[in-house]
């Protein structure tokens, strides 16, 4: 019997994000075995205050990064979808960086690659810490087949500003 | 040794100067960091004449110290401290956030700031590189402007100078606002625009040094630890313990401000003048219904997330943003005040956050200052046209606004509760030192004593090493959970203590082991390692000065109030029994090794290796 595994997807509410930064400490010691902020592959951002902004890959449905990699050391991992970055190919050019519509991907701070969101091979550990302490910023659902999430992919500037405004209202709109 | 990043940065601000030294094992073993360390560092440099250093002096020393916790034990805080502008002494104020993250991956345990800037500065580290920049540009902006402006101009600084990094995640930066800039004495050194280093005053010191903020990125990994299995799984029986507690999760301390008044009594109504409301417009979930757009905000590996965020969108007080507030802030910025809509408490906890002040101690010094208006010692006249009547918040607005910027009556409260007593007893010629609720220069943290139903006993703040801190208590027997001498190993291994609630009493030091393969049993810190802080912090704190030195006498006490009845509630009529009190500072004394003045002992002080200590105590036995 053939059964088709349906890939995940991260979805985020950035509303909900508390800020703890367990994600980033989750991720950087299943990848790294150390707790390393700068080496996560998903960074918590916060410009304002009270507005963080948990910023990691959405896996283009076309993506660009791995067209732009001109050594081939970005490719789409078959079963997860994630990118998986080749740290022995990658020179660390930032290419992925530019292609990137949210310029999500960063260079490891003393390596010389691109970290780019790998989804732990399907077990995303900074949705498991996320869900644990119920602020559900971060949730997996089913990823659908023709759906846009290309959109997602934003810049941490461009979801700040809108997510300020939300939070804050008008004061929001006169911080940023 | 595990757990730490092995080095201190040392920046004189008046020669420029930036150094890195290290300290030996034997010295963190014994004094861990934070707190600890500080209070080391503080005696070895300046105890010798530590009667003559001005805190608000180019000799005074401030410090950002971490511990080899921070990071690793859920919850990251920084220590902040110095020879306190309040006390005197010195106290250990802590505040959350990631700066001390930053800095232990940026490769420093700590910053140690010496001399003063002739004009302001602000300093930026990233890993190895440690710049001192001109801050002319945001000297004199609120708190809101500060953090948006320098997290901008510090992104663009990295995005310059590193630009294949990719996208640059923010500094933490932690600043002064204009209280501090104007050495108010009730002002904070603040992260986030909400959070603050209260106690102490340390804004004041920061703003006398010139330094309007430091903002540091380190991008390495935290230190190696002993055992990172051990801290994982240790972190999971935290956190899974944590989230079961829903309710303090939910509403954090803010679900005080109803409860500490009407069930314990023991909340500050009206300068204290009761501890006992029943407001019930003054309910958490009228906060939470009307104002909260975030109800759980936290800092680096919290599981508790106890903060929330607080917006005015409508009406007057529109734009005000705070966190929560919290119950302290609940309690000074709006029960003490006669306070009791929560829109009003909203904006005057945005109003001091935007001014850097410290919630507490300027929300003590303003009920005294109502008080007085109260009782006619100060007229409209002598506050320049205010009408500071209970519950009238715009006059407590205007009257804070004057103390940050040291304006007319202002330049008298700026200088803290005590102080201003004092001046003012001498302008008005009439006893109003029994109006001020304070210990030792710190305003009392809204936690009565005379109920009897709160946390703190009747000594707490009266021997208290840091007076009137909340966080800060003695207590008897002293290895008590609730004891300075427990406390002060969360501010010295710096982490927060509202992620040990419920928490065995021995994981910390298990989770101290684990990062640096130090073993520590409770025994040995309380009755050794924390009891020679507690001397060292005790001796500088009676040394004083130069302004005002404690009498223990006179000063190992409670505020006159506290030994009123309470006027009403459940608890009407019950106070502090003085008979009581004494006998029981008798038995605190006694407990700690100090003789029948409060002074630590001679032998107290040689069997913790404290020799030197002992001498210079000697002019004051
Ligand atoms: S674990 Fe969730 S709540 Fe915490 S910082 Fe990450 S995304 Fe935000
Ligand atoms: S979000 Fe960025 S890194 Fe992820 S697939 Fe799209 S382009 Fe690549
Ligand atoms: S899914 Fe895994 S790799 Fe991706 S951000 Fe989360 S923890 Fe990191």
């Amino acid at each position: 019997m053939v059964s088709v595994e349906k890939r995940i997807w991260i979805a985020r509410d950035y509303s909900k994000c508390s800020g703890c930064r367990r994600c980033e400490i989750a991720c950087s010691l299943f990848h790294e075995g150390r707790i390393w902020p700068e080496a996560s592959r998903i960074r918590v951002f916060m410009l304002i205050p009270g507005v963080e902004v948990p910023h990691l890959c959405v896996q283009c449905e076309d993506y660009p990064c791995v067209e732009a990699c001109s050594v081939k050391a970005l490719s789409v991992n078959q079963k997860t979808g994630a990118v998986i970055v080749d740290k022995e190919k990658c020179t660390g050019c930032g290419l992925c960086i530019n292609a990137c519509p949210g310029k999500i991907p960063h260079i490891h701070p003393t390596e010389n690659y691109a970290l780019i969101c790998d989804l732990c091979g399907g077990n995303p550990q900074c949705v498991k810490v996320c869900q644990e302490g119920g602020w559900k910023a971060l949730t997996i659902v089913e990823r659908e087949e023709d759906y846009s999430y290309k959109v997602y992919a934003r810049t941490v500037e461009e979801i700040t500003k809108d997510l300020t405004v939300k939070l804050y209202g008008e004061k929001g709109e006169e911080l940023i | 040794m595990f757990g730490y990043a092995g080095k201190i940065l040392e920046v004189n601000l008046s020669t420029g100067k930036i150094s890195v030294l290290k300290f030996e094992d034997e010295i963190l073993k014994n004094y861990i960091g934070g707190r600890g360390l500080a209070v080391k560092i503080l005696w070895d440099r300046l105890g010798k004449h530590w009667e003559k250093i001005n805190p608000l002096g180019s000799e005074n020393i401030l410090l950002f110290l971490t511990g080899p916790l921070t990071g690793f034990f859920p919850g990251a805080r920084t220590c902040v401290s110095g020879k306190s502008p309040q006390s005197n002494g010195v106290v250990g104020s802590t505040i959350a956030g990631e700066f001390g993250v930053e800095l232990k991956c940026a490769g420093y345990d700590g910053i140690i700031v010496t001399g003063e800037a002739e004009k302001p500065v602000y300093l930026f580290i990233k890993d190895e590189d440690v710049e001192i920049r001109d801050a002319s540009h945001i000297w004199g902006k609120d708190a809101k402007q500060t953090v948006t402006l320098l997290t901008k101009e510090c992104r663009e600084l990295l995005e310059k100078r590193f630009p294949r990094y990719g996208t640059w995640k923010e500094p933490s930066i932690l600043y002064i606002g204009p209280a501090g800039e104007n050495k108010v004495r009730t002002a904070v050194v603040a992260a986030k625009w909400t959070h603050a280093a209260g106690y102490g005053g340390y804004g004041a010191v920061m703003g006398a040094k010139r330094l309007k903020a430091i903002a540091v990125k380190g991008t390495r990994a935290l230190p190696e630890v002993a055992d990172m299995e051990k801290v994982k799984q240790l972190t999971e029986v935290i956190t899974k313990k944590i989230y079961k507690k829903e309710l303090w999760r939910r509403w954090g301390t803010a679900s005080s401000g109803y409860d500490v008044g009407a069930k314990t009594s023991s909340e500050p109504v009206r300068n204290w003048q009761d501890e006992w409301h029943n407001q019930k417009s003054y309910g958490v979930d009228k906060f939470e219904n009307r104002f909260w757009v975030k109800h759980y905000w936290g800092d680096f590996g919290c599981p508790t997330t106890c903060m929330k965020i607080a917006v005015i969108k409508t009406g007057k007080f529109k734009g005000a943003i705070t966190d929560n507030p919290d119950y302290e802030l609940q309690a000074y910025l709006g029960t003490n005040l006669g306070i009791f809509t929560p829109e009003e408490n909203v904006f005057l906890a945005s109003l001091i956050d935007d001014l850097g002040l410290c919630g507490i101690q300027t929300g003590n010094v303003l009920g005294f200052a109502a008080e007085l208006y109260q009782r006619k010692i100060l007229k409209k006249e002598d506050l320049d046209g205010l009408e500071l009547e209970w519950g009238n918040a715009e006059a407590f607005a205007a009257l804070t606004k004057k103390i940050a910027y040291r304006e007319g009556i202002g330049k008298i409260f700026a200088e803290g509760t005590y102080r201003a007593a004092l001046k003012i007893e001498k302008w008005k010629k009439t006893n109003v030192l029994k109006y001020a609720i304070q210990c030792k220069g710190i305003g009392i943290g809204a936690h009565g004593i005379r109920s009897g139903e709160d946390y703190p006993i009747n000594i707490s703040y009266a021997c208290s090493v840091q007076g009137g801190d909340h966080t800060s208590i003695a207590c008897l027997p002293i290895n008590d959970l609730r004891s300075e001498l427990l406390m002060v190993f969360h501010d010295s291994a710096v982490y927060c203590y509202f992620n040990t609630f419920g928490i065995p009493r021995n994981i910390k030091f298990e989770f101290y082991k684990a990062v640096t393969g130090v073993e520590l049993t409770e025994n040995d810190w309380v009755n050794v390692k924390a009891l020679r802080i507690l001397q060292l912090q005790r001796a500088m704190l009676l040394l004083g000065g130069p302004d005002k030195k404690w009498k223990p006498k006179e000063h190992d006490d409670n505020p006159p109030r506290f030994y009123e009845p309470l006027p009403s509630g459940p608890y009407k009529g019950k106070t502090v029994n003085r008979e009581n009190f004494e006998k029981d500072k008798k038995r605190y004394y006694e407990a700690v090794g100090w003789d029948e003045n409060g002074v630590p002992k001679s032998e107290t002080l040689k069997k913790l290796g404290l020799d030197d200590v002992d001498k210079v105590l000697e002019k004051i036995r």
